[in-house]
């Protein structure tokens, strides 16, 4: 019989990151629906006159408002990077340090090849995100910008507003609408196997570890461990209401 | 310019000379400055213009081409487009249409370069073949190559007509065998308007003639050297079925009832969506009609690389860099299927291996439960 562990409630997840989760879901989900119409549009079984109708212009709204969504949420992301805890920080994403590629390859190990420890090494568990996950997100941060800028660009000639004609430089970069049209298409996809592959994850950890993955991003608390703790002095600390969360000091 | 004022004619005593009266051409001047995009003032200039300024030298270089952008021009709605550009007064050398022949045809051009050196305006209708020393396209026993490197460097400015000379068009398409070149590509060092279409629209080609000569400079371009009076709006966007697309009215079929009601022809691969042109607003001959009104979808003609850009009667979206069979939702949906194949073994393999750990678990939390009861 292993020793028995005490676990507590670490406030991880600031609200700023938990809004910008959901809301980057909800835009996503549109986006994603939205955009398959618009390549491929339905048959519309009607006999009215256009004047009268207007259900393609309602789906390209709620295209063009959720990807407005999108960018907006991402600017917040990108502010909190900067003000947010320990945890959102962008050194927390920041991929080129020794200490990062040597978690990657242990969570590369134990969560992705599925091999065992002989001795569980508590201090490998991350509080915050590990490095796999942040190589992700870095990844799919870059493929945000290229989808705001290929679908801005897209946009852009319609709008009125100079936020989306900033980015018309796009268009003749790739020589012409076909070419953007495709990497907008395609990086779509890459966002869905991406939504897949992380959902599948978070499931995976919630119920290998059960340190309420999943409810962490409702909350904002992840449940760790006494003995991970000991070693967190740096990472965390304790308020007077007893209370742990993200420390200043970094 | 004493002495050139001799031999040289302006536009307007050439047009005069031709038979039109002074009606016919303010009626031009008008008509034109309004295609130009210009304000109803700014038709005065035009006229000014048209009346002092010697007719410009123009040499019409014809590679690999079909000619459509020369049968385009000539068809030009006003009939004095045709007769200042394309009479044997203004146009210096253009093989298909210029009564001389032979020697005489290439010591007309070669006058034209010397005398009129940095004067000269260079239209090239046609690629140039840069494959095997560009061997593929040769004339009077010179190839393309060097005779648009020649004609090019006198040139004040550079006209690329049609989709082969800014684009590279049919023959450029891949594989590309004679490695059909635009003109941009060759030439750096001289002011180039590209001005694309399969052939481009006549009045257009007309437009940009008459921007160069009254203002003596080349029209607004846009990043692609296209100008921006023609090519800054989407055919889609000022197409007047654009209320069926936004209704979600689309035709399924060529032969359908919708398509007989005019409805939008999206889902039949149009490619308006994607391709600048003014096809929806000045139209085609003399602004009867244009392919979308005609019932049958644009092809994209004036867009880069369109013979390549997927089948002409489907909306496809390909992905970059795979040129085959490269469907973004074929290899998508087949993707999406192998990834959640992959995570579901991956689940089963994770309950296997970490078995110890998930009971080990269970059981820490059973008996932390029977401290917290006791």
């Amino acid at each position: 019989m292993k020793k028995i562990r005490n676990f507590k409630r670490v406030y991880v997840w600031e609200l700023p990151v938990r809004i910008f989760h959901w809301l980057n879901v909800l835009a996503l989900f549109v986006l994603v629906i939205t955009g398959f119409l618009i390549a491929n549009p339905p048959a519309l079984l009607s006999s009215a006159e256009a004047t009268n109708l207007h259900s393609f212009g309602i789906v390209r709204f709620l295209h063009f408002t959720a990807g407005y969504i999108f960018f907006f949420v991402l600017v917040l992301r990108v502010y909190w990077a900067f003000a947010g805890n320990r945890f959102a920080s962008w050194k927390a994403f920041w991929p080129f340090t020794k200490k990062n590629w040597n978690n990657f390859w242990h969570v590369m190990k134990i969560d992705i090849m599925l091999m065992n420890e002989k001795e569980e090494d508590i201090t490998k568990i991350s509080i915050g995100h590990n490095s796999v996950a942040t190589l992700s997100y870095v990844v799919m941060f870059l493929l945000a910008l290229v989808q705001i800028a290929t679908g801005f660009a897209l946009y852009g000639d319609m709008a009125s507003w100079w936020l989306p004609k900033m980015f018309t430089w796009v268009i003749p970069l790739f020589g012409g609408d076909f070419l953007v049209r495709s990497i907008h298409h395609t990086a779509m996809w890459l966002f869905i196997f991406f939504a897949m592959v992380h959902v599948y994850l978070v499931f995976y950890h919630d119920w290998l570890e059960g340190r309420a993955e999943v409810s962490s991003m409702f909350g904002g608390y992840k449940f760790v461990c006494d003995e991970r703790l000991k070693h967190a002095d740096h990472e965390v600390e304790i308020k007077e209401e007893g209370e742990i969360v993200a420390s200043k000091k970094y | 310019m004493a002495n050139n004022k001799e031999v040289r004619e302006t536009y307007y005593e050439s047009i005069i000379k031709q038979g039109y009266s002074r009606r016919d051409f303010m009626k031009f001047a008008t008509y034109i400055a309004a295609y130009m995009g210009l304000e109803n003032s700014m038709v005065g200039q035009v006229a000014k213009s048209l009346e002092s300024t010697y007719r410009v030298p123009v040499i019409w270089e014809h590679f690999q081409e079909c000619t459509c952008c020369s049968e385009s021009f000539i068809r030009s709605d006003h009939p004095i487009v045709a007769d200042i550009i394309l009479d044997k007064i203004s146009l210096d050398y253009t093989l298909t249409l210029m009564a001389a022949s032979g020697h005489q045809a290439e010591a007309a051009k070669q006058s034209t370069m010397e005398k009129y050196k940095g004067e000269y305006i260079l239209c090239v209708e046609g690629s140039v073949p840069m494959g095997d020393d560009g061997n593929y396209c040769c004339i009077g026993g010179r190839s393309a190559k060097d005779l648009l490197i020649e004609a090019a460097a006198g040139a004040k400015a550079i006209i690329a007509w049609g989709s082969c000379a800014s684009n590279g068009c049919v023959q450029a398409a891949k594989p590309n065998p004679t490695n059909a070149t635009p003109i941009h590509k060759i030439i750096k060092n001289k002011p180039i308007i590209r001005v694309p279409g399969c052939p481009p629209i006549g009045e257009v080609m007309a437009g940009v003639i008459v921007h160069l000569v009254t203002f003596g400079r080349l029209p607004e371009l846009d990043r692609l050297g296209r100008p921006k009076a023609f090519y800054a709006k989407r055919v889609h966007d000022s197409c007047y079925r654009r209320p069926y697309y936004d209704a979600g009215l689309f035709a399924e079929t060529f032969d359908d009832q919708n398509a007989k009601d005019g409805y939008c022809l999206y889902k039949l691969g149009c490619k308006g969506p994607m391709t600048y042109n003014s096809c929806g607003t000045i139209k085609w001959n003399n602004g009867v009609s244009y392919p979308i009104q005609s019932g049958h979808g644009c092809i994209g003609c004036s867009e880069d690389s369109f013979w390549d850009n997927g089948p002409f009667y489907e909306r496809l979206a390909k992905v970059p860099g795979i040129h085959a069979e490269g469907l973004a939702d074929d290899i998508g949906k087949v993707g999406a299927g192998v990834l959640a194949g992959g995570l579901a073994v991956h689940a089963i393999a994770a309950n296997i291996s970490k078995r110890k750990e998930l009971k080990s678990r269970i059981n820490r939390g059973k008996s932390n439960e029977k401290d917290i009861d006791s």
